[in-house]
């Protein structure tokens, strides 16, 4: 069973549609301690980044107890952000730190120039766009490098050590991370068509 | 690259798909959700579903519909029409959508835009605008006039001056339609496209008056385009969606492949 955790950041009916369609069964923890019985947590999100101010504590401690024991985790869009150490959308809501380094915003509001981009974009940044795949990964095993899949943010995360698929809009970001068992994707498998729901599969491949 | 979207929009009726000319006349295009395979199949990017009356008959878009079209696609799906207050966003979102289209709700109560926007995210909040190209006899400058309930009302508003204050009530995108160009096929308006894209940092989708392949070009290109709309010249069979993205592609448009 796979624990969709909702933290009333927006709409989860995609994301339960596309996991039926690849036979996942899945349900919405209400507590916590819920969590314990699942064979893999996804950690969705579409808005704000505050939105996940929350995941209390009690749930912060739940998801980092499974993930400690091995569970596969999977955060998608503002729950990819999340994995990280925060955001800059909202500086005072700390992420779980999975992953090095904050998230920033796109265009030219972006402080520091790492993600400032070179000339002005439209922020949202919103549609189809390119995956580069620096190498190898469960996540992206059998895509093709410079496959499509649906973006919708503003913020995004620097690209690292655990980056396994990079996207570019003005500056590159991290479409996707993978360490171990703890997995994240900038943008929307469940929008992405064919590509999404294939990315979708490898994930649900390592859930036990 | 980001990649130039092409949206096909169902205007749905009764739970049929109609399409109309300058938002009049009607007529059957068929089953939503049968199109919306079609489309899926044929790489389409997104779809957005209008319920053309349903402002008009202050009627909730049907749930049923978007449940439908939901079921067969594994893509962004938008709703709009008859989207009057919290309580309906809610209910398409429930349904399936993944985007909410605003638009004479937005014009009597822009605060519904930030309303919105907090609890589902701008990426979720499209703001419909519905322009009409207005001469002045003296002047030649245009001046795009802003009407509410599919066209019949002016809503005394300037296109790109909503568009601006739109996004900054919190918007995600603007879908214009060229009420003039609306089911003509004569090509997009690119001067109001361009207007209001130009005015505004959220992407904007141009809508009304697609009817061959050199009308996406143009909208992308001189129209400053983010993404295009199209009802009839999909629905009855005429383009196919893959060689319109073949044309692009060709033309160093990016688009999805």
């Amino acid at each position: 069973m796979i624990a969709l955790v909702d933290y009333g950041a927006g709409n989860l009916t995609s994301v339960r549609k596309a996991l039926a369609a690849i036979g996942a069964q899945v349900w919405t923890p209400t507590v916590a301690g819920e969590l314990g019985r699942a064979h893999g947590i996804i950690v969705p999100g579409v808005g704000h980044f505050d939105s996940t101010r929350r995941l209390s504590e009690a749930w912060r401690t739940a998801i980092k107890t499974m993930v400690d024991d091995g569970v596969p985790l999977l955060g998608i869009c503002v729950g990819l952000q999340w994995l990280f150490e925060g955001s800059e959308e909202a500086p005072g809501v700390p992420g779980l730190g999975c992953f090095a380094g904050s998230c920033m915003l796109l265009g030219t509001r972006s402080r520091p120039q790492a993600l400032k981009p070179p000339s002005p974009l439209k922020v949202p940044h919103v549609g189809w766009n390119s995956l580069s795949i620096p190498r190898p990964a469960r996540l992206t095993s059998g895509v093709d490098d410079q496959t499509q899949v649906y973006f919708t943010h503003s913020y995004a995360a620097p690209v690292i050590d655990d980056t396994v698929a990079i996207c570019e809009y003005g500056v590159p970001f991290s479409a996707a991370v993978e360490r171990g068992n703890v997995a994240a994707v900038q943008f929307h498998p469940e929008k992405s068509g064919d590509a999404g729901l294939k990315i979708l599969v490898n994930w649900f491949h390592g859930v036990k | 690259m980001l990649s130039k979207r092409i949206i096909a929009c169902l205007d749905v009726r009764d739970g049929k798909v109609v399409k109309g000319v300058n938002f009049e006349g009607l007529r059957d295009a068929g089953d939503p959700a049968a199109l919306a395979r079609r489309y899926n199949g044929d790489g389409i990017d997104e779809i957005v579903i209008l319920d053309v009356t349903a402002t008009l008959e202050s009627r909730q878009a049907r749930a049923n519909t978007i449940a439908a079209v939901a079921r067969e696609i594994f893509l962004p799906l938008t709703v709009g029409g008859g989207i009057r207050n919290e309580d309906d966003a809610a209910a398409a979102i429930e349904a399936g959508a993944d985007k909410i289209s605003l638009n004479s709700a937005a014009l009597d109560n822009p605060k519904l835009i930030t309303t919105l926007a907090s609890r589902y995210g701008s990426q979720a909040v499209i703001v419909a605008i519905d322009a009409k190209a207005i001469r002045l006899k003296a002047d030649t400058t245009v001046r795009y006039e802003v009407f509410a309930r599919s066209g019949q009302t002016a809503a005394n508003r300037d296109a790109v001056e909503w568009a601006q204050q739109a996004t900054a009530m919190g918007a995600g995108e603007i879908l214009l339609t060229s009420i003039d160009r609306d089911g003509t096929k004569v090509g997009f308006d690119c001067e109001l496209t361009a207007a209001v894209s130009d005015a505004v940092n959220i992407p904007v989708i141009a809508s009304g008056g697609a009817g061959t392949f050199d009308h996406f070009a143009e909208v992308f290109t001189a129209g400053h385009a983010d993404a295009a709309l199209a009802a009839s010249i999909f629905h009855f069979n005429e383009k196919s969606v893959s060689d319109l993205k073949q044309f692009l592609a060709a033309l160093a448009i990016p688009v999805r492949k």
